[in-house]
């Protein structure tokens, strides 16, 4: 499949904000991390951001983009529209919550709960839909499985934690405990995008060649004569094929710079006597985890092969 | 409303198309592209037509494939492809404007081109790549089933069915009713063993397509293993053959 750059940047962009308001909300309801104002610009600013970046660039994958408002209405049947949905209605519960948290008077209170859960609840349900909207789709066996919502939920959980770990130390409000839960949610995507890699390695749906045509039962299939000499949308648009060429030294990029070294890096920060060498490492983190979570997205996408390529020359997905 | 229709429809218009007697003109992807690009869906936008990379939108494309079977024994099969109108149609559930519908009376899968936005979504729920995104429109376009033909009172009633019906020179596409089993398109299916594509997504196409015959005479030069050029058995040989090939090889 075509790796668009808009789509690229809004599920990783939007899924890192919605992972990062998940944590601090969880965070500051646990008792966790502290009902800070400076901390509550700081992160949910940066959230914030990310989130209206990335449903901005979505729509710059639209033909009509003036018409995206109607993309509201189809919530029955439509992951997409669900997805809209969810995400517009999100920020009415993290909005106040984070006005809250920002002006309010220091104390979580009743509303402040009932804020935080309606925030958690929407969060996941966003970013739930966005990865609904590819596992839905049975055209293509690597997307069409329980580990694509698994690894979009935990990435987004997992890039906002990096973000979040980050501002936690521009503001000294880091310990061992963020520290650990950071690590963890990192190790979390390793593991789920291991699995997931190894998933679709071995899932490659029922159809081929023989069975787009249904000529599969009188012998070998093979295209004899494509349908048109030059490229057309069909082909663009899902037949991308230079990442499966790259693939493995691309997987070897998002584990190490996503996962692995961040994990490294947020293990030894701790370590460094000077404040600023300690903030440089933790930045450094957040460089390379974005390096990998891209990497990642655009895998997901360009890796993914679609049964229209078995009417172009593929003899199975 | 992008939910399929509550009730399954009435009728299902569709085509049958039989891959034993297509001899892969390309005849109906040039008079869909000829009607279409003045029809409901109008129009079918070709970008540098003239130029060294010609794109255009197109909803018929014809595909050759080769079969070869256990004896090495091969067959060409002209294959033409458009939307198959399918009864489980996730290009509409997936459409998130309600632009993409499947019309209760017939069964037909449209897009509402007032109400697309452009998302490619459908393209990507489509197993058989049936719809093509118009980039100059920004707007998904595909096979109407030429819905401006079928019911045209302006046409003559021989004339009301789709367009790449109506040309193919062979007769190898036929038009109907696939959900009433006496009509002669669904008589077809049955007489000839007319399958759908890719079953095992359970899309539940409505289009048909009826297999190429078996070879029946294995006498007739088109059938069975072609004779091979053997070489002379030099064991068997004559005299006067073994003579002459020391003479010729000398």
């Amino acid at each position: 499949m075509h790796p668009a750059r808009s789509v690229i940047l809004f599920t990783t962009a939007s899924g890192a904000g919605y992972g990062m308001i998940f944590l601090i909300v969880l965070g500051q309801l646990t008792g966790l991390l502290p009902l800070d104002s400076t901390l509550a610009f700081s992160s949910f600013g940066t959230a914030f951001a990310l989130i209206i970046l990335g449903l901005a660039s979505s729509t710059f994958h639209l033909g009509r983009p003036e018409r995206a408002w109607r993309a509201l209405t189809q919530w029955r049947s439509s992951w997409l529209s669900r997805e809209g949905i969810f995400a517009l209605s999100t920020f009415i519960p993290t909005g106040l919550y984070a006005l809250l948290a920002a002006f309010g008077d220091g104390i979580f209170g009743n509303t402040m709960v009932l804020l935080a859960l309606a925030s958690l609840l929407l969060c996941a349900a966003t970013v739930y839909c966005t990865a609904m909207i590819y596992a839905s789709l049975k055209p293509v066996p690597a997307w069409c499985n329980h580990l694509v919502p698994a690894s979009y939920l935990v990435l987004a959980l997992s890039s906002g934690a990096l973000l979040l770990n980050c501002i936690l130390y521009f503001h000294s409000l880091n310990n061992r405990i963020t520290d650990g839960i950071t690590v963890i949610l990192l190790l979390a995507g390793l593991v789920t995008k291991f699995l997931y890699w190894q998933y679709i390695a071995e899932n490659k749906g029922l159809s081929s060649v023989g069975t787009a045509t249904g000529l599969g039962k009188m012998g070998k299939v093979r295209l004899l004569e494509a349908a048109h000499s030059e490229a057309n949308y069909l082909m663009k648009e899902m037949g991308f094929k230079i990442a499966r060429k790259h693939s493995r030294r691309l997987r070897k990029i998002t584990f190490v710079c996503g996962f692995i070294l961040p994990v490294f890096l947020i293990s030894v920060a701790g370590l460094f006597a000077s404040t600023a060498l300690t903030n440089l490492v933790i930045t450094l983190s957040i460089l390379l985890g974005t390096i990998g979570v891209l990497t990642e997205r655009w895998l997901f996408f360009a890796e993914a092969k679609h049964s229209v390529s078995l009417y172009y020359g593929a003899e199975k997905l | 409303m992008t939910c399929l229709p509550s009730v399954s429809p009435t009728k299902k218009l569709g085509l049958v198309i039989d891959l034993d007697i297509c001899v892969g003109c390309h005849a109906c992807a040039v008079n869909c592209k000829e009607w279409n690009t003045g029809g409901h869906s109008a129009p079918l936008t070709d970008l540098d037509p003239y130029g060294a990379d010609p794109n255009g939108v197109w909803f018929n494309r014809i595909h050759s494939f080769e079969v070869v079977d256990e004896d090495n024994d091969s067959k060409t099969v002209h294959f033409p492809k458009s939307c198959l109108h399918c009864d489980d149609a996730p290009c509409v559930t997936v459409c998130p404007t309600g632009a993409s519908y499947k019309r209760e009376e017939d069964g037909i899968v449209l897009v509402d081109a007032d109400k697309c936005i452009g998302c490619k979504l459908c393209s990507w729920a489509c197993a058989y790549g049936a719809r093509e995104y118009d980039e100059d429109v920004g707007i998904m376009k595909k096979c109407t089933l030429c819905v401006d033909r079928i019911y045209n009172e302006n046409l003559p009633e021989a004339s009301r069915v789709p367009a790449c019906v109506s040309t193919c020179p062979v007769g190898a596409r036929s038009f109907g009713d696939l959900n009433d089993p006496q009509s002669a398109v669904s008589q077809l299916v049955v007489d000839r063993g007319g399958f759908d594509l890719m079953a095992e997504l359970d899309y539940k196409p409505v289009n048909k397509y009826l297999p190429p015959r078996p070879k029946q005479n294995e006498h007739s030069c088109s059938s069975g293993k072609p004779k091979q050029l053997t070489p002379i058995a030099t064991e068997k040989a004559g005299l006067f053959a073994r003579w002459a090939d020391k003479v010729l090889s000398l």
